[in-house]
């Protein structure tokens, strides 16, 4: 659906992406994740037309962004990191507006309506978008994004400055739009694409650092997995049992309490799953286990190893955590 | 691009300039026609009001173009037509003609102060035609001026008062020939002058060079407007 291949920008001398490739099927929802100045808002420029690339090559649905915009771009919904809105129209007019302007085919009303339902801003429909609070404006950003019903959607930092709930909200909504539509889009909150992306992208100092399915990427990074257990019985003992078990690179004792039990902190070799064989060892020799939690490293962890590893590094932990 | 020029026209009179602008080029140009022409009492004095409206156009069209771009970039609202499905040219030639709109619709209007040379006496209707056609396209080269300036600030006074500069550069390059001694650089400042080529038509002679270089300075700032998104795109 997406396809970018050997992405540059350049700012005079100042490299803002450098050389970026990755693709995005149909249906997806992709998360860029990136500190600030990471290059995500370059990136999303130039796949929308707003920016040329300087070396490189964004195709959407097949067509080149540079070679035929005005075709690329009816493909796209693009919801910039400040919305787009005239503030002193209203949302009616405003989204009849963009209705125009993307030469629209659809049923007018039928269609603005669905939007509305869609993005719950039907009740501000007959308002000035320069009265309505930060949501609502975000919503109606988003509402101007799928008018003409584009097949590619997105967001660049689609939550930044919304209240918690709002936050909640927007995301909840971005998931449904992936239902129907694919969806790319970039913030720098790690839950946030945790919590909506299918795949992540990460993203720094203009180069992709990592690329991989939401649900694998902790293990990508920590490579080997840590589990606290609590045990109840005489620690000593338990300490040795634990370490005999096959596959356990790390054992340690990380505190006691009243309960007479003891906490472990045990990593296993990379790629080794001994939640079983570990359970087993416990109690089948006796002791009571009263706690047992998996400790896969979150995406704070992951991404602040991954961010401040100097360069040549990412490429080879990266390629020794795949063999393993 | 319908939908841009569209939104341009109505949103001049949304804020207040487009009725400003309005009410005082009316009431600006009734002033200037009765004191030139009803109480000057001839037929010829036409020609003083049409170059009054000339100096007139150096302050009131600064006043249509300025926001054209420079408020869309302000207002970020900018990325949203360079990301949508029209042209550059579309965009630009949308954001001139809603300007040109308001300036040509009102100068229509202010062609009723001419009724009252026919019921006083008998205008030459060939002079009228000919400078109002002159009149209307030295309009489209100085909006022109001002979309292209509008292009390049997100600051509107500014963008207005740059134009303002560029226009007078224009009209009244004549005006420096006083001050210089080289024959060759008079002529090239009077081949630039708007304001000595509109001369001819205000005398009765239409002047077909002035129509042809009034077009041009539209097309060429137009067509600079263009070049700068284009330029921005790919820096
Ligand atoms: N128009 C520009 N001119 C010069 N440098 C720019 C421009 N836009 C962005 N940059 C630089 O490119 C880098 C990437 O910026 P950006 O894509 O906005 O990052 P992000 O969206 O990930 O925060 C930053 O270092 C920024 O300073
Ligand atoms: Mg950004």
């Amino acid at each position: 659906m997406i396809k970018i291949e050997n992405l540059v920008k350049r700012f005079g001398d100042k490299v803002a992406v450098a050389g970026i490739s990755f693709t995005v099927d149909e249906g997806e929802i992709v998360g860029f994740l990136g500190p600030n100045g990471a290059g995500k808002t370059t990136t999303m420029s130039m796949l929308t037309g707003y920016l040329s690339s300087t070396e490189g090559v964004a195709t959407i649905n097949g067509i080149n962004i540079l070679e035929d915009p005005i075709e690329a771009k009816k493909q796209i919904g693009y919801l910039p990191e400040f919305p787009p809105l005239y503030l002193e129209m209203t949302v009616k007019e405003y989204l009849n507006f963009i209705y125009d302007l993307k030469s629209c085919t659809l049923n007018r009303e039928k269609h603005l309506k669905e939007i509305c339902d869609t993005v719950k801003i039907t009740d501000v429909y007959n308002r000035v978008i320069r009265n309505l609070s930060k949501g609502y404006r975000q919503r109606v950003g988003i509402a101007q994004a799928l008018v003409g019903n584009p097949k590619v959607i997105i967001f660049d930092e689609p939550t930044v400055g919304l209240d918690p709930k709002q936050i909640i909200e927007i995301r909840n909504l971005i998931k449904d739009l992936g239902r129907n539509h694919t969806v790319i889009l970039s913030t720098h909150i790690l839950p946030e694409v945790q919590a909506v992306c299918d795949r992540i992208i990460i993203i720094n100092k203009g180069k992709i650092v990592a690329n991989e399915k939401t649900e694998n990427i902790d293990e990508l990074f920590s490579g080997s997995r840590r589990l606290c257990l609590k045990v109840c019985g005489p620690a000593k003992d338990i300490l040795n049992a634990i370490r005999s078990v096959t596959g356990v690179a790390y054992a340690e004792i990380i505190g006691s309490s009243d309960l007479d039990s003891t906490s472990f902190l045990v990593e296993s070799m990379p790629g080794v799953d001994i939640r079983k064989m570990l359970f087993n060892a416990i109690v089948s020799r006796g002791w009571t286990m009263i706690g047992f939690e998996s400790m896969g490293a979150n995406l704070e962890d992951i991404f602040v190893s991954v961010v401040d590893q100097p360069e040549p590094n990412v490429g080879k932990k990266r390629k020794s955590v795949r063999k393993g | 691009m319908f939908a841009i020029y569209k939104r341009e026209l109505r949103s001049y009179f949304i804020s207040p300039i487009g009725y400003i602008f309005v009410a005082v080029y009316l009431a600006v140009s009734g002033i200037i026609f009765s004191i030139c022409t009803l109480n000057a009492g001839q037929d010829s004095s036409v020609a003083t009001y049409f170059m009054m409206l000339l100096y007139m156009f150096i302050i009131a069209l600064p006043l249509l173009t300025m926001k054209l771009f420079a408020d869309e970039k302000k207002a970020r609202t900018e990325q949203l037509l360079l990301t949508s499905p029209v042209s550059l040219m579309g965009m630009v030639a949308a954001k001139f003609f809603a300007a040109y709109t308001i300036f040509a619709g009102t100068y229509l209007v202010s062609c009723i102060n001419f009724i009252a040379l026919y019921n006083y006496g008998t205008p030459n209707t060939a002079v009228l035609f000919g400078s109002s056609v002159a009149l209307l396209l030295v309009g489209g080269a100085c909006i022109s001026v001002g979309v292209f300036i509008s292009s390049l600030t997100e600051n509107q006074l500014i963008a207005a008062l740059a134009t303002i500069v560029v226009i007078l550069f224009f009209m009244m390059t004549s005006a420096l020939n006083s001050y210089i001694d080289s024959a060759l650089i008079r002529s090239v400042l009077n081949w630039v002058s708007i304001f000595e080529r509109f001369s001819n038509f205000a005398y009765g002679y239409f002047d077909i060079n002035a129509i042809v270089y009034y077009a041009s300075i539209s097309f060429a700032f137009l067509f600079l407007t263009v070049r700068v998104y284009e330029k921005r795109r790919w820096s």
